[in-house]
């Protein structure tokens, strides 16, 4: 009998030699003469343990990891098709804490199914969501959403239902579902994951989108850094196309939903969702003003729905158990799970989906397992180029969207950049600022000046020029960015700037109180 | 020659011409195509040739400067043929947590370039890329596309010998 081994094809496992190991084994054991089915999984986001073998056994997956290519004819010798015991052998997939501690909702099959095994997506618990969707009116649909409490996990965090429903009341021909998928931020790969190990189920929930509120087009708008997750995601559209979940005719519904994938051009700017629809019309990406919401005028000038992979990802498991179900997860405002992606100069960075509530210091300590380097954890930056860097004294905020916003920091897409002792902040705020410069649309002066001045004035601080007076400048400079710039680029690349300033002074030579005085 | 020189007449042919026209005639009829015809062209030949400018903006309907405009404001497309391979350093800020700063320093003296340049010999361009999604894995490169986490000096040094 044959047995299933899983070698990821996730991009990150790829990098650090996955598609070798997988050679390896599938030549090793052709050589034994044993009889395997190499299955090429997603990732289960453990990542420091890439590339992570598993083998199906009778007692349930066995895990090895981390595998390289030389490793794989001591697993044969050592039994690994039977989980036999080798210096490798990391025991039951599900049993290893980092994992078994999760609370996997949108995730709940990457890293198991194989991505573009229809049948594995169906016997997993795919296209319920999408079924019960079908049965309902497109207002009960946007209420249960509305009721869940889901919110746009790109970062903004908008209700997910109220723009939905603003977008189902708009009187058009044509409406426009729009996935964003330009994850640009350093430190998140949530999108990746997705759309590289379970591509059907943002397929899935655009869909449902789209039968929702009346559209009968879409597009996910991916980034180019991201050419596996384009393979795989192409590929998902063929296959549910040919099996009646795309096209003319949903599953014999008389729906009609098309859907298609574009690819960026490596723009940052293109994350924002004005610039974005403006580089799908194959412009420019330049910020539009807003009002007009995209929810009235949107895509080519249409009601459109814009939200990013983890939000269309968490649509059909609350349309399968019901708003209550993820609503139950969370706390205050913030209901369901946020798959945090812990990143950078950590012992075990990847992906831990939780309920809101956690602890920063928990993510950090228990999952992480503090710094790669050992040395001490100094500051992390959450929510990616354009959130705050929280020093050590904020580790034990809760992961929640409005206790960040009160202290000026936010979640954004998840993503958490860990420094260890050895960050200079004040290289940190001059990349914030260069960042901006580097990448701004240019429609607005406070970014599009504002981001160069801020480099030239934290130089002068730097070099020790005039430092309480620069450091005043550089205070007010961020004031006139934050209240008058178009998009949040030029709107919050003062977020992380000022944290810096604010919580590590010394990096600045300049004194505490002179720092929070100005 | 001026007399030759009529409005409309057609465009110089260059070497390229015959990529250029089947990316129009696949995509031009597409919603919005600008973008997935210059892809088109530079996924075949690596980049975005100056004659093809004035061709995409006729079959498009849009003007030389659109054109322009929309290929010079994204920083994937390119006006010139890069090196044989292409070596991309994240310098964002979770590899730089991770001594991307250190990394992109070798890389640039050991191919002797700064970013945005191709080794005299033709055969490496250096650039610096902003996320590549391999942040649990940092810090990271790619080579001609392909990622390579964990990136360490020697084995950026052995990727390098393997192209040369």
């Amino acid at each position: 009998m044959s047995t299933t081994v899983y070698v990821p094809r996730d991009s990150s496992a790829l990098s650090v030699g996955a598609d070798e190991v997988a050679q390896a084994i599938a030549s090793t054991a052709a050589a034994h003469g044993n009889d395997i089915r190499l299955v090429r999984n997603g990732s289960r986001g453990l990542f420091w343990l890439e590339p992570m073998v598993e083998v199906a056994t009778p007692a349930g997956r066995i895990a090895y990891g981390p595998v390289s290519p030389a490793d794989v004819p001591g697993l044969f010798d050592a039994g690994f098709l039977r989980g036999g015991p080798h210096g490798l052998l990391l025991g039951p997939t599900d049993e290893i804490p980092y994992l078994k501690k999760q609370e996997r909702l949108t995730f709940a099959r990457v890293g198991i199914t194989d991505p573009l095994s229809l049948s594995d997506y169906e016997a997993h618990g795919g296209w319920k969501g999408l079924r019960n969707a079908l049965g309902m009116q497109g207002a009960d649909v946007v209420e249960a959403l509305i009721q869940s409490g889901l919110r746009g996990r790109g970062g903004a965090a908008f209700p997910a239902g109220i723009k939905w429903r603003t977008v189902l009341g708009a009187k058009a021909e044509q409406k426009y579902v729009v996935c964003n998928a330009d994850e640009g931020d350093s430190g998140t790969f949530s999108d990746r994951m997705i759309m590289e190990g379970d591509p059907f189920v943002l397929i899935e929930g655009m869909t449902i989108a789209a039968l929702a509120v009346g559209a009968d087009r879409g597009y996910v708008y991916l980034r180019s850094e991201y050419p596996d997750a384009e393979r795989t995601f192409n590929a998902a559209i063929a296959l549910a196309r040919a099996a009646g979940y795309l096209g003319d005719s949903i599953l014999g519904s008389g729906h009609a939903f098309e859907l298609e994938l574009r690819r960026g051009a490596g723009a940052y700017i293109c994350g924002e969702e004005t610039a974005m629809l403006e580089s799908l019309e194959g412009k420019r990406g330049m910020v539009r003003f807003k009002p007009p919401l995209p929810a009235i005028e949107g895509l080519f000038g249409k009601p459109t729905v814009i939200n990013n992979v983890i939000t269309f990802a968490s649509v059909p498991i609350i349309l399968d158990k019901g708003a209550r179900y993820y609503a139950d997860y969370g706390m205050g405002r913030s209901r369901g799970t946020l798959p945090f992606q812990l990143a950078g100069n950590v012992k075990r960075g990847g992906l831990v989906e939780r309920a809101f509530g956690m602890t920063l210091r928990e993510l950090l300590y228990d999952y992480g397992g503090g710094s790669a380097s050992g040395r001490p954890i100094r500051a992390v930056q959450v929510g990616g180029p354009l959130g705050a860097y929280l020093p050590e004294s904020q580790f034990d905020l809760p992961l929640d969207y409005e206790a960040f916003a009160a202290k000026g920091a936010m979640i954004g897409h998840g993503g958490v950049v860990v420094f260890d002792d050895t960050v200079d902040m004040a290289k940190m705020a001059r990349y914030a600022m260069e960042f901006c410069a580097i990448e701004s649309c240019g429609k607005c002066t406070p970014c599009r000046i504002g981001s160069t001045r801020g480099v030239e004035v934290i130089d002068r601080v730097r070099n020790g020029e005039s430092r309480d007076a620069n450091v005043e400048l550089l205070r007010d400079l961020c004031d006139t960015m934050l209240h008058g710039s178009l998009c949040a680029l030029g709107g919050m690349t003062p977020f992380p700037v000022l944290s810096a300033i604010d919580h590590f002074p010394e990096d600045f030579g300049v004194p505490a109180q002179t720092a929070k005085a100005a | 020659m001026k007399g030759d020189r009529k409005a409309g007449a057609t465009q110089p042919v260059g070497p390229h011409q015959a990529v250029i026209d089947d990316a129009i005639a696949q995509y031009a009829a597409l919603p919005g195509p600008l973008l997935v015809v210059l892809h088109a062209i530079q996924d075949r030949i690596g980049f975005v040739p100056p004659e093809a400018l004035p061709r995409i903006a006729q079959a498009l309907n849009l003007s030389r400067a659109e054109v322009h405009g929309v290929v010079t404001f994204y920083h994937d497309f390119r006006t010139s043929p890069p090196g044989r391979h292409v070596v991309r350093v994240c310098q964002a800020e979770s590899c730089q947590s991770m001594g991307s700063e250190a990394l992109a320093a070798h890389a640039k003296a050991r191919l002797g370039i700064n970013f945005h340049e191709t080794s005299a010999t033709g055969g490496v361009t250096l650039e610096a890329v902003y996320c590549l999604g391999n942040c649990a894995c940092s810090p990271a490169v790619t080579v001609d596309g392909r990622v390579h986490g964990r990136m360490t000096a020697e084995r950026f040094d052995r990727l390098v010998e393997a192209l040369e």
